[in-house]
C-alpha cells in the first residue's frame, strides 16, 4: 500500500521559540496527485512544506518520500520557494538562476557545463522564457520571476514538486502557462503539492487537498474534502471560530 | 621607488583586492555590520596574544586576532539563536563589548615597563609605514588562501547567498557555507589589521562592494570590480599618504574609497542617483502635463460638445503648483492639444479631447 504513497508525513510538529506553528500533522500524498494545501494566513502552510523538505528544523515527526527518508530521496523532490523569498535585485541572469536547479546533480565544487546549460534552456523553453536567458533577473515581472523558479525546478527532473504559492501575484497568462505545465507533469505521473491561496480555483486546478490551520483540519480528494463544512473549520467563520476555540 | 613605499603600496593593494572580493558577499548577504563586529572583536585577541608572550611577532598577534574575531562571531550567532535580540542588535552588542574589553586590556598593557614600544596601538588605526617584508608574506598567504577558497566554493556560496531555502532543499548545508563565508571575512580582516586597524577595517569590506554593485548586474564582474576598486583605493591611499606629510595610510585609503563610493552612487549609468532623479523628474513632468489636460477636460464636460475657453486662474485653482500651469499649457499647445484665445483663456483642441479621454480611461483602470 505505502508503495504508492509519494509522501508520508507522521506527527509533524514545528515550533518557533515554544510557539507551535504546525501541530501534530499527519498526511499521506498518493503518487500522481496534484494537492493544494490551503488555510488562513499564519496557518503554517509554508512552514509545513519547509518541514517536509528539511529546511526548517522539526520539533517532532517523520517524513517518508516513497517509503524512504528524505536524505535518501532528495533527488526525487524539487522545491519552488515563494517568489518573494529572494532578492530579485541580486546581480545575476535568468539562465544562472535556472542553472541552480542542476547544482545537486553536480555536487560540490563542479561547475555547470554544456549539458547543464542545455537542460536549463530546455526548462526555460517549457515555461516560454527561452528568449530571456541572458536577461537580468532584476528586470523580470512577477509572472516571469515565477516561471524562472518553475524552470529551475524542472531542470531537476524530479518525481515530486513542492511549490510555495506558485500563483501568488502572477498575471493571468502566467497562471495558465503554469497550470498547463503542471497538468503535463501530472500526465507523466509526477506528484505535486502547492500552497494555494485562491479558494475559487482549488476545484479547477487540483484533485487533492489538505486543509491546514496549525493542525490538519481535513484532507483527501477535492470532491469529498473541499466542503463548506471543512472550510469553515479551517478558516473559522464567526460561529465556528468559537467552536474551534473550545476544541483547541 | 622608495622601498618602504613599495611595501606599503603592495600590501595595501593586496589587502584592498582581497577585502573587496570577499566583502561583496557580506554586502549581498546584508551582513555589512558583521565585518565591523568581527574586526572590533579582534582587538582583545591581539592584546591577549601579546600578554601570553607573543611579543611583537605579528603572526601570533594576528592568530590572536582571528581567534577573538571568530569567538565574537560565535557569540553573535549564539545571541541570535537563544535570545530575542535580532542580528544587528547582537552584532552591536558583541562589537562594543569586545572592543571595550580590547581597549581596557590595551590601556592596562601600556602601563607595563617597556610596553610602550610594543606597537600594539598601531592595531587601532593601522600603521602601514611599519609594514615589513615578512608582514607582506603573511598578508599574501592569507589573501591567496581566502581567494582560492572563494573560487573553489563559488557555486555553493552563490547559491546560498541568492536562495538559501532552495539551496538547502538541494541538500547543501547552509550553516557550513555560513561558517565558510564568515571564515573568509575573518581572514580578510585579519590580514588588514596592521595596515588599516580594527576600527576602519570593515569599510574596506563594504565600500568597494557597494561601489561595484552600481556598475554591473553580474556577480562575477561585481566581485572582480570590487577587488579592483579595493586594490586601486589601497594603492591610491598609499600614494596620498606618502606624498602628503603626516597623513596616515589607513584613513587615506578609506577616504579614497569613500570618494569612489560617492562617485558610483551618484553617476553610475543605470543605478546612479543622478539618472534616477532625472527619470523621476521626467515622470513628474509628464504626469503634471497629463493632469492639466485632464483638468481642462473636466471643465469642458460642463459645456457639452462645443469647445469652450477657460480662464488660467480657474485652472490654477485646481492645481497645487500654480506656477507650473502656464508653462504646462504652453508645452501642451506646442503639441497641438490645447490652444489659447489670448488673455489667459485656454481651450482643448479636438486632438486634446481625444488624448484626455484616453488618459481618463487608463486612470479609471
Amino acid at each position: 500500500m505505502s508503495k504508492d504513497l509519494a509522501i508520508e508525513v507522521e506527527d509533524m510538529t514545528i515550533s518557533y521559540q515554544e510557539k507551535p506553528v504546525v501541530w501534530d500533522v499527519d498526511f499521506h500524498v498518493p503518487q500522481g496527485v496534484m494537492m493544494a494545501i490551503i488555510g488562513p494566513n499564519g496557518a503554517g502552510k509554508s512552514t509545513l512544506i519547509k518541514g517536509i523538505l528539511g529546511i526548517v528544523p522539526t520539533t517532532a515527526g517523520t517524513v517518508k518520500i516513497f517509503g524512504k527518508s528524505l536524505n535518501q530521496q532528495r533527488k526525487l523532490v524539487a522545491y519552488v520557494p515563494q517568489r518573494t523569498s529572494v532578492d530579485w535585485d541580486f546581480p545575476t541572469t535568468v539562465l544562472d538562476v535556472v542553472l541552480m536547479g542542476t547544482y545537486r546533480q553536480l555536487g560540490w565544487i563542479r561547475r555547470p557545463g554544456k549539458q547543464q546549460i542545455l537542460q536549463s534552456m530546455e526548462a526555460l523553453s517549457k515555461v516560454g522564457m527561452e528568449n530571456f536567458a541572458d536577461r537580468q533577473i532584476s528586470q523580470l515581472s512577477g509572472g516571469q520571476q515565477q516561471r524562472v523558479f518553475l524552470a529551475r525546478a524542472l531542470t531537476q527532473d524530479s518525481e515530486i514538486y513542492i511549490m510555495d504559492e506558485p500563483f501568488q501575484g502572477v498575471d493571468a497568462t502566467t497562471e495558465k502557462a503554469i497550470i498547463t505545465i503542471l497538468k503535463e507533469l501530472k500526465r507523466l505521473g509526477k506528484t505535486m503539492i502547492a500552497v494555494h491561496h485562491d479558494l475559487q480555483t482549488v476545484e479547477e486546478y487540483f484533485d487533492w487537498v489538505t486543509l491546514l490551520n496549525v493542525r490538519r483540519i481535513a484532507g483527501g480528494p477535492v470532491q469529498e474534502t473541499f466542503t463548506q463544512d471543512n472550510l469553515k473549520k479551517a478558516y473559522g467563520g464567526r460561529h465556528s471560530f468559537l467552536d474551534d476555540g473550545k476544541r483547541v | 621607488m622608495d622601498f618602504t613605499f613599495t611595501i606599503v603600496a603592495v600590501g595595501a593593494g593586496l589587502l584592498g583586492a582581497v577585502a573587496g572580493s570577499v566583502g561583496t558577499f557580506a554586502v549581498l548577504r546584508r551582513q555589512s555590520l558583521l565585518g565591523d563586529s568581527i574586526s572590533h572583536a579582534a582587538l582583545p585577541g591581539i592584546v591577549l596574544a601579546f600578554i601570553l608572550g607573543a611579543g611583537r611577532n605579528p603572526l601570533w598577534l594576528l592568530i590572536g586576532a582571528a581567534a577573538a574575531g571568530w569567538i565574537g562571531t560565535i557569540f553573535i550567532m549564539g545571541i541570535i539563536r537563544r535570545t530575542r535580540i535580532d542580528t544587528s542588535g547582537a552584532q552591536g552588542v558583541v562589537l562594543s563589548v569586545f572592543f571595550g574589553l580590547g581597549l581596557l586590556l590595551l590601556t592596562y598593557v601600556q602601563k607595563w615597563p617597556d610596553a610602550s614600544q610594543s606597537g600594539l596601538d598601531k592595531y587601532l588605526f593601522g600603521q602601514a609605514a611599519a609594514l615589513l617584508p615578512q608582514d607582506l608574506i603573511i598578508m599574501a598567504c592569507g589573501g591567496t588562501l581566502t581567494l582560492v577558497l572563494l573560487m573553489i566554493f563559488w557555486k555553493e556560496i552563490k547559491l546560498l547567498t541568492f536562495d538559501r531555502s532552495f539551496g538547502e532543499s538541494l541538500g547543501f548545508p547552509a550553516k557550513k557555507i555560513d561558517l565558510l563565508i564568515t571564515a573568509l571575512i575573518v581572514l580578510s580582516i585579519v590580514i588588514g589589521l596592521q595596515t588599516v586597524g580594527v576600527i576602519l577595517m570593515s569599510s574596506l569590506l563594504v565600500a568597494p562592494a557597494a561601489a561595484a554593485r552600481q556598475w554591473t548586474e553580474k556577480l562575477g564582474i561585481m566581485v572582480f570590480l570590487s577587488g579592483v576598486f579595493g586594490a586601486a583605493a589601497g594603492i591610491a591611499g598609499s600614494i596620498v599618504s606618502s606624498s602628503i606629510p603626516n597623513i596616515p595610510t589607513g584613513p587615506a585609503i578609506v577616504m579614497v574609497m569613500t570618494i569612489m563610493v560617492a562617485f558610483s552612487l551618484l553617476f553610475a549609468p543605470r543605478r546612479g542617483l543622478l539618472i534616477q532623479l532625472l527619470r523621476t523628474h521626467q515622470n513628474r513632468f509628464h504626469y503634471s502635463l497629463q493632469s492639466i489636460l485632464l483638468d481642462l477636460y473636466q471643465l469642458q464636460q460642463t459645456h457639452g460638445e462645443e469647445l469652450h475657453f477657460h480662464d488660467l486662474n480657474t485652472l490654477q485653482l485646481m492645481r497645487s503648483r500654480k506656477s507650473s500651469v502656464l508653462s504646462g499649457l504652453q508645452i501642451l499647445s506646442t503639441r497641438g492639444l490645447v490652444e489659447t484665445g489670448g488673455g489667459g483663456q485656454w481651450k482643448l483642441t479636438p486632438k486634446g479631447i481625444q488624448e484626455a479621454t484616453k488618459f481618463g480611461e487608463t486612470y479609471e483602470l
